[in-house]
Order: C-alpha cells, then structure tokens, then sequence
C-alpha cells in the first residue's frame, strides 16, 4: 500500500528525514516512537503534502501512485487521513457543512455521485455512534471552543467519515486522559479492516496497549533506526531512547 | 470552422483555457458593440441643460438640476476617507450615453437584440418567461433604462415601478415631492454632482397597504467607455406598505477608471418595510490595479413614519474604489433600522464604506452588522456612525464589525463614531479582526477539500449572518460571488 524507499526531506534548507524506508501494507498497524526531534512529525506532514517542506530525495509510493506529485486535497481523495497533533479551529464553518464539502469532494474524485442530505445525516449519525462522540459537536463550527479531547474525538469521527486506506495519527494521544484515550483507541480498533492501515506516531507505549501495533519502529534523526514487533515499545518504556541512540551513534562513528 | 482549428491544434486549446481559467475572476468584462447616442466630454451648465433637454424634462427639474451643480462648483472634495484616490478630471468625464434604440418600446421584439443578448449574458433576461419567478427587473445600461419586466402585473396592484424619466414624466407630483427630502443636493460632493447630472435609475412606490408581491430589481451596467453612470433611485412605501428590493451591477473591463455617482433614496411611512440589497460587482480593475469603477454613492432610508423598518444588505465585491454608507435615519417613533454588509477588496481595491443610523424618534432601534474581508494589497475600511439625539428616548444600538484578513499585504480599519445626547440609550460596538491561515487551508486540503473551496466555506461562514439577509435566489449568486472575488487570494 505504502511504500517509502530512502526519503529525505528538508524545511528552509535543513535536513530532518535522512533517508527513511518504511512498508506498509493493508491491514496492519504501524507505531512509530522515537525522542523529540526525531522527524516523526515531520514525516507524516510530508505524507500528507504539506508545503513547507521539501522532499529533496527519495521516493514515496502509495496503492502504485507516486505521492509526492499529488496535491494535498488529491493525497486525501487518494485515501490518506492525517489525524493532526494539534487540529485546527475553523470559525464560521458548521461541523455538518465541512464534513458534507469534504465526503463529496473525495466521493467527486472516485467517480461517485454527491450523497443526498438524507444519506449524508445518516452516515454523521451511525458515524458518531461508532466513534462515540458527542452529537452536539457536529452542531458546531470545525474544532471551536473544543477541549483538546474533543479535538482529538473530533479527529477520529472524521476519519471515520472519509473511510481512510491509510491513517496516519500523529500522537493522538497527546493531551488525552484515560477515558478519552479509550474512546479514540476504540473508535479507531473499530475502523480497521484488512483493507486499510494505520500508522500511530507516538511517544508512550500507553496507546499501544489499546491500538495494538503489529510493527514497532523507532525514529532517530531522520532513519528508521529499528523496527521489531509490539515487545520493542514495552522496551521502550522501559529502557527509553538512549540505548538505541548510543547504539545508532557508534555505528555512524565507525 | 474555430472548433475544428481547436481540435487540430491541443496547445491553442490549452492556451485557452488557461487563459479563461486565470480571468475567470471577473466574467463580466465583456464590450456591447451598439450604437449610442453619447453627448461631449465635459461638465458645464450646458451640459446640465442637454441632458434635461434629452430626456424632455419640465422646468423644475432642470432648476433643481442647475442649482446643485452651482453648489458642486463650491464644493472643495471630501477628503476624509481612507481611501487613495488619484485626482479626477470632471471634464474629461462622458455625462450621458444612451444605446440607441426606437422612442417608446411597447414590447420586447422592439429592444435591440444586441441589449437583449448583453443582459442574457449578465444572467437577467429582459424577457419575462424566462426571468427568475417572482422578480420584476429594471435594466439600466450606461445613461438610461433599456426594460422593466412585470410592469403591468404590478400596476394592477397600484404599485409603481418604473424608470426614474419615465416618472418625472408620469407621476412628477410623487417625483416633486419625495425627491431630496432624503438626500438633499447640497449633502456631500458626490451628491451634488449626481443632482446636477443624473440621467436614470428606477422609482418605486408602493400604496397604502401593500405587499409588494415579487423582488423589485435594478440591474445597472456601465458599457460605454470613458463615461459616468449617474443613476437615481426613489422608493417610497407608503403606510403598511412591503417591498424588496434588490440592485446588481458590472462593467467592461476597462484600462481606464470610470466613475459611478448614484443616490438612492427610501422613504418608509407608517409601519411600512423596505429591504434593500446590493450585490455590487463593478469592475473592480485588474491585479495590478489598473482600472476599475470608482464608486461613490449616497444611500439613504428615511424611516418617518412610526413603527417602519429599512434594512440595508449588501455584498461588495467589485470596484476599484468604494466610497458609500447605506444609511437610516429614523424619525418615526419606534422605527427600525438596520445594516448588513459583506465588503471584499482583493489585489488593489479600496473600500471605505459603512453605515449611519441616526436616532430621533423615541424607542428606535438599530442594528449595524459589517464583516470586511481584504486580500492582495487592498485596504478595507468600515465607517460608520450611531447619532441618538436629545429626544430619542430609549434608542438601542448594536454594532459588530469584524474584519478577516488573508495574507499580511492588505488593510483592515475601524473608524466607529458614536454621538449619544440622550441619558437612556444603550449602545453596544463589538469588533473582531480574524486571518485565514495557511493551516486552515491545509486543514481542509488533509479532508479532500481544495484551497479554492476552502476559502470558500471560510468566507462564506465568516459572511453566513449577512449572506441569510438576503433573498434566496441572490444568496447562492453572492455566495459563488465571494468565493471568485477571493480567487489566488492565498497560497
């Protein structure tokens, strides 16, 4: 589905992915960890086109299609969700008009025919059962006055509306407490399928108890420095960065 | 025979549709060849004179005529808007330009095709099967008025809708009688000039107790070249009358600025209602700024009676320069009025624009609602005044006005005046100023939404209140409207 062959990217000229290989195929999970600075941001804002940064080497092929020529509107009509670190407020604009301009648009692009409103409220409502959020949410404008666990619900039910082939959540978990992190680790368990994938970006190995990952990889300034089974992130846990980082950095020594 | 060039050839193709890609930011720049009845550049008595003599007016018009154009001469330009206006040479102006076509016009075959296919391609067709259900239209091109639509439907309910010549020759004791008592000659500059020159516009009159059953609507457009528009508009609605009334305008695209001077004045008797809505969109000049509609306009509600409403909506998209306070002033005790804009500048455009609501009867209300948009390198001013005189008792205001800012090369300003002389006025003013960001852009890109969209739904969200004010079938125009008037705006 995914796959990223020596990626290197850069923002106002310095370099933050240095040649980063990852496959991702339908029905897995992905975690990827690592210490502050590492890329991992970085890297699921070049998956999803944002323009600040510039990919100078590399290659990023998705379901056979080369990435890095789409859009950021094509990416996501492609099939890639982005679930933000910090999603956005988008005053004036109701939940219910965004959601609507947003299926379309990607319904537009897979040659299928606008869903009437009677269809559209149907798939809010089964939606939010399943991601379990607060109806009244879809009632406002985009992200608003939420709290930052709503924000972060409000990252999930949107997902759950556009039926992603690959997410990407990038450290949905930050800012969450316990119920909270049950209810977003719950609604994205109930979203996977054989079909689509899911890489989780985060820092605590907390989520991976709820999402279970079937791949563990560790991010280290800009490369994949390992990648090992769900046992790596208890490690982790355990042990945290250094290990790897001394590791990593003797190797390059030499 | 081009069709198959096109076919032959993909590049020409392409290079066409880039090219109505990047101009499809103003769709209405086209040139009606037709043959006009235009007189001399240049303003002097005379050119008062013929202009009355071209349109056979009685003698009191052309005294009120003469007498404000002698006040013009002694007016010094008003300076105080926020506005960069290069000077204007008066003589070197077209004061009237008419599209010739036979005198008296008994039915549609008579108007020239070329004016009929003009207006089909504004979208108003003059032709009355065809026209949107329920909207009667008066069609203004350059100096006079080409068409209204439904005049006799509306008769029959002794409603008025007509030409601005045809009721000083028709009704000049209604005429004589309402006109200027809202918009004396002798209030501001543009005023007085438009008084002195006007050529047409529409005049409604709605009798006692009735409900104006369709929109009443005035399309305005500029073809000539190097010529003003000066229309005039007077509604009057008398006791428990209803109208709704909408105006739209566009322009040629022209390298050349050209000036538009209109006064619009309504007068609202006892409980009576009128809601006025614009959607402007002269032409606004090109991304360099160079031509466009200068435009400066008086509009005015006078709410005399007690108990009458005048509510003002406009969507202002065009112009290179806009200089215009839709106003009421409400002398009725418990009268309404209220004020609802949307007013975008892009590239090189200014606006300087607002309202006035002048409290003098006990009990009245007004409401002032403007959200201001800028892009490019455009400055966009709101102005506006709240007077509660020593005897308005119990006068309410409220006033919000926010501004949105796209990118970091463009103006917002607030100039609120406020003149309470009254201890039991409330008078409440909110301000807001907002910017798009580039992450709300990619926001909506991440969900499948492109940029164009995006500041779509972000504009028309930020606008949604004044947007709802107008009517349906002019609310999706205006909302498609902003959305183009904002194109490569981000980004």
């Amino acid at each position: 589905m995914l796959k990223i062959v020596n990626l290197k990217a850069a923002i106002n000229g310095k370099e933050i992915l240095k040649g980063l290989n990852l496959e991702v195929k339908p029905g897995e999970v992905h975690a990827i960890m690592g210490p502050n600075g590492s890329g991992k941001s970085t890297l699921a804002a070049v998956l999803a086109g944002r323009e600040i940064f510039e990919v100078t080497e590399g290659q990023i092929m998705f379901e056979g299609k080369d990435l890095t020529t789409l859009s950021p509107e094509d990416r996501a009509r492609e099939g890639i969700f982005l679930g933000f670190q910090y999603p956005i407020e988008i005053p004036g604009v109701s939940m219910n008009n965004f959601m609507k301009t947003a299926v379309n648009e990607v319904r537009k692009y897979r040659g299928l025919t606008p869903l009437t409103a009677g269809e559209f409220l149907k798939m809010m409502r089964e939606k939010k059962e399943l991601v379990e959020i607060d109806s009244k949410l879809t009632n406002r404008s985009v992200n608003e006055g939420f709290s930052g666990g709503e924000k972060k619900k409000n990252e999930i039910f949107q997902m759950a509306m556009l039926e992603p082939k690959l997410a990407i959540l990038d450290e949905t978990d930050s800012g969450l407490d316990i119920d909270a992190l049950r209810i977003v680790a719950n609604g994205v368990n109930k979203l996977k399928s054989s079909e689509n994938a899911v890489i989780v970006i985060t820092h605590y190995q907390r989520l991976l108890d709820y999402i279970v990952p079937d791949f563990v990889h560790v991010l280290y300034n800009g490369q994949i420095v390992r990648s090992a089974g769900k046992e790596l992130a208890y490690e982790l846990e355990e042990k945290g960065y250094d290990w790897i980082k001394k590791e990593v950095d003797q190797l390059e020594a030499n | 025979m081009n069709q198959y060039k096109e076919e032959l050839n993909p590049e020409t193709n392409q290079d066409q549709l880039l090219q109505e890609m990047t101009q499809s930011d103003y769709k209405y720049g086209f040139v009606t060849d037709i043959e006009s009845d235009t007189i001399e550049k240049g303003l002097s008595e005379e050119t008062v004179r013929l202009i009355s003599g071209k349109k056979n007016e009685p003698a009191w018009m052309l005294e009120f005529r003469l007498k404000a154009y002698r006040h013009w001469l002694t007016l010094p330009l008003p300076t105080w808007p926020h506005l960069t206006i290069p000077e204007i040479d008066y003589q070197d102006i077209i004061y009237y330009s008419a599209p010739k076509q036979k005198k008296s016009l008994s039915s549609l075959d008579e108007v020239d095709p070329e004016l009929l296919d003009t207006f089909n391609k504004l979208g108003i067709p003059l032709d009355e099967q065809k026209l949107l259900t329920g909207v009667a239209v008066d069609a203004v091109m350059d100096s006079v008025s080409v068409k209204t639509t439904f005049k006799k439907n509306l008769a029959d309910l002794g409603i008025i809708f007509c030409s601005f010549s045809e009721a000083v020759q028709e009704y000049p004791d209604l005429v004589k009688k309402y006109m200027g008592t809202v918009v004396p000659y002798r209030d501001n500059y543009y005023a007085a000039l438009n008084s002195a020159v006007f050529s047409d516009g529409s005049f409604v009159y709605i009798p006692k107790g009735v409900r104006c059953p369709m929109e009443l609507s005035t399309y305005f457009r500029i073809n000539a070249a190097n010529t003003g528009q000066f229309e005039r508009t007077l509604i009057v609605a008398d006791d428990n009358a209803y109208v709704s009334y909408l105006e739209g305008c566009t322009a040629p695209m022209r390298d050349e600025n050209q000036l538009h001077a209109a006064i619009v004045e309504i007068i609202a008797m006892d409980h009576a209602s009128v809601k006025y809505s614009t959607v402007q969109n002269w032409y606004p000049g090109d991304k360099e700024g160079k031509g466009g509609i200068y435009n400066f306009v008086t509009k005015r509600g006078m709410c005399k009676g007690v108990h009458s409403k005048i509510s003002w909506t406009q969507v202002e998209t065009g112009s290179a320069v806009t200089w215009k306070y839709p106003s009421c002033i409400l002398r009725g005790d418990h009268s309404v009025g209220e004020f609802y804009s949307v007013a975008v500048t892009n590239n090189y455009q200014q606006a300087d624009t607002g309202s006035k609501m002048i409290h003098i009867g006990k009990n009245t209300k007004s409401t002032i609602v403007s959200k201001g948009i800028s892009a490019g390198r455009s400055q966009n001013s709101y102005r506006g005044l709240v007077r509660v005189a020593r005897n308005a008792d119990n006068a309410r205001n409220f006033s919000q006005c926010d501004s949105l800012l796209l990118g970091d090369k463009c103006g917002a300003h607030t100039f609120p005046y406020l003149e309470v002389d009254n201890q039991s006025a409330i008078v409440e003013h909110e301000a807001t100023t907002s910017k798009i960001g580039e992450d709300q852009i990619f926001y909506c890109n991440q969900r499948g939404i492109s940029t164009e969209d995006a500041i779509g739904l972000i504009v028309n969200g930020y606008a949604k209140e004044v947007l709802n004010q107008l009517p349906m079938e002019f609310a999706v125009e205006a909302q498609k409207l902003l959305q183009i008037s904002l194109e490569g705006s981000v980004g």
